[in-house]
């Protein structure tokens, strides 16, 4: 079976996702409303602006399947504003931003600075091979904590006496990632994803 | 910048093309706001718009008003800042890269080098290349989007006519440029550099959206929506986003009507929830027929 990834199309960089999904062969599809998510094998937040997502997933009545869905077991990949949407604690954020509290993560919106802070690098992924993975951040989130419970992948280096940040995080059917992996053409962290979505079907 | 690119985070450029064109494309799907001050710009996020335009007067009181239209006060780009946690963008004056440096030195994360503000040179846009923080410029045909792309713009609007509330200056730009994009698909080599030709724009560009079926960069739609139907048409015709002006503060109840654009523009394919959306909202924003307008802003720029 070729399985099925949904990806939150309400707001956001939704065609790279679908473009990186389509080029491992798998089937996706758009998730807009409450039956976007009927038999899907895994569901991807992509990037774009937390408060104005998580303002559409509640008129949409996407909010509550969704976290039924996520407590049931669906796999779900964040990446920077998806990231936030599933962390446990978020700050810097709005009073009344919606969390699906998937991923024990504390998280400081935009803590690597605002547009003309945000940069690429190339991380160490020891999990996904030798190869440097590249990684394009922008105004990106901050993991300030990682519960016990959550599985770091990758680290950035922290510069100036700033601590070392996890960027990559996995626990459960969750996976993060604080930069934005759709960006650029290396699809490790998508195949790993896809994995993940085998491990829960098989 | 060599011997660290291969150390794990060691190096960590900022200000790349892709970088700038990135944060464009987290916008897509969503409204772009402009906002006179803190006050509007916390309502603008309440609304759910991805990002704001801080700018002193919105475009249809600039074309009330007349005179010369410049950057903002950097007081007011401030005060925005700090009150909301979205994007600001601010505007620059066609080829006035002083005012560019004043916005960049401020921290703002997007510059719309703007048609409405009064043009500063006539002949040179701003070297869009030259700065770390992505640009935004307006365009009327896929020449122009090219011309402002070669020019290093992260990210193309439609100009429309700002400050009417009239939505067909923004249809007929979309149209011109997705029109052509379809056209040069279908285009042999050879007919690409009569293309390049007659867009007055790079062939290398040119070749780039033959391969590709689309702008290197995101093409968002700007200029006369007032309503949230307005912004479901522009979505539907292949905008990928929207900036709203006018429309929002000048109507009678503006928290209900930015709210009412982002639902529209995000279910833009969705008649009904548009239908939901668009009801009781009050008035939208006095409109202006184009014909009877005494300054046509989409002119400016070259």
């Amino acid at each position: 079976m070729i399985p099925t990834i949904g990806v939150l199309a309400l707001q956001g960089d939704v065609r790279e996702h679908v473009l990186a999904f389509e080029g491992l062969g798998v089937g996706v599809r758009d998730v807009r409303r409450p039956d976007d998510l009927e038999g899907l094998d895994g569901l991807v937040l992509p990037g774009g602006e937390s408060t104005t997502l998580s303002l559409l997933l509640g008129s949409s009545g996407l909010f509550d399947p969704l976290a039924t869905a996520l407590r049931g077991g669906l796999p779900v990949f964040g990446t920077c504003a998806g990231m936030i949407l599933l962390a446990t604690d978020v700050r810097d954020g709005r009073e009344d931003q919606r969390r699906f509290d998937a991923i024990d993560l504390t998280i400081r919106r935009n803590g690597y600075g605002r547009q003309v802070a945000s940069f690429e690098t190339q991380l160490a992924v020891p999990s996904l091979g030798e190869a440097l993975l590249p990684a394009v951040f922008i105004r990106a989130p901050v993991v300030e904590a990682a519960g016990p419970g959550v599985e770091v992948l990758a680290t950035l280096p922290g510069t100036d006496g700033a601590p070392d940040r996890p960027v990559v995080c996995r626990q459960g059917n969750v996976l993060v990632a604080s930069f934005h992996p759709e960006l650029t053409p290396d699809r490790r962290l998508h195949r790993l994803f896809l994995d993940m979505t085998d491990e829960e079907s098989g | 910048m060599s011997d660290t690119s291969s150390t794990p985070g060691g190096g960590r450029p900022t200000g790349t093309f892709t970088v700038k064109r990135g944060l464009a494309e987290m916008l897509r799907g969503g409204v772009i706001m402009d906002v006179v001050d803190a006050e509007q710009a916390k309502i603008a996020e309440d609304a759910g718009a991805v990002a704001v335009m801080a700018l002193e007067r919105v475009p249809a009181d600039i074309r009330r008003d007349g005179g010369v239209a410049r950057m903002s006060d950097p007081a007011m780009i401030e005060g925005i800042k700090a009150a909301v946690t979205l994007p600001v963008m601010a505007k620059a004056r066609i080829g006035h890269f002083a005012e560019a440096q004043v916005l960049a030195a401020l921290g703002v994360d997007f510059i719309d080098e703007s048609e409405v503000l009064t043009p500063a040179d006539e002949a040179h846009h701003i070297d869009k290349w030259a700065f770390e923080v992505p640009f935004v410029c307006g365009a009327t045909n896929l020449g122009e989007a090219l011309r402002r792309i070669s020019e290093g713009a992260a990210m193309i609007r439609s100009k429309g006519e700002a400050g009417t509330g009239n939505i067909v200056e923004a249809v007929r730009h979309l149209r011109s440029i997705l029109g052509d994009i379809k056209k040069i698909t279908q285009a042999d080599q050879a007919e690409m550099f009569a293309w390049a030709k007659e867009l007055q724009a790079p062939l290398g560009l040119v070749q780039e959206i033959a391969e590709t079926g689309q702008l290197p960069v995101p093409l968002f739609c700007a200029g006369g929506i007032a309503t949230p139907a307005d912004a479901s048409l522009v979505m539907q015709l292949g905008a990928e986003a929207v900036f709203v002006g006018s429309g929002i503060f000048k109507s009678s109840n503006p928290s209900l009507m930015a709210r009412a654009v982002v639902e529209a523009t995000a279910h833009f394919t969705d008649a009904s929830l548009v239908a939901k959306v668009s009801t009781g909202l009050g008035d939208a924003m006095a409109g202006q027929e184009i014909s009877t307008l005494g300054v046509h802003l989409a002119e400016r720029g070259w």
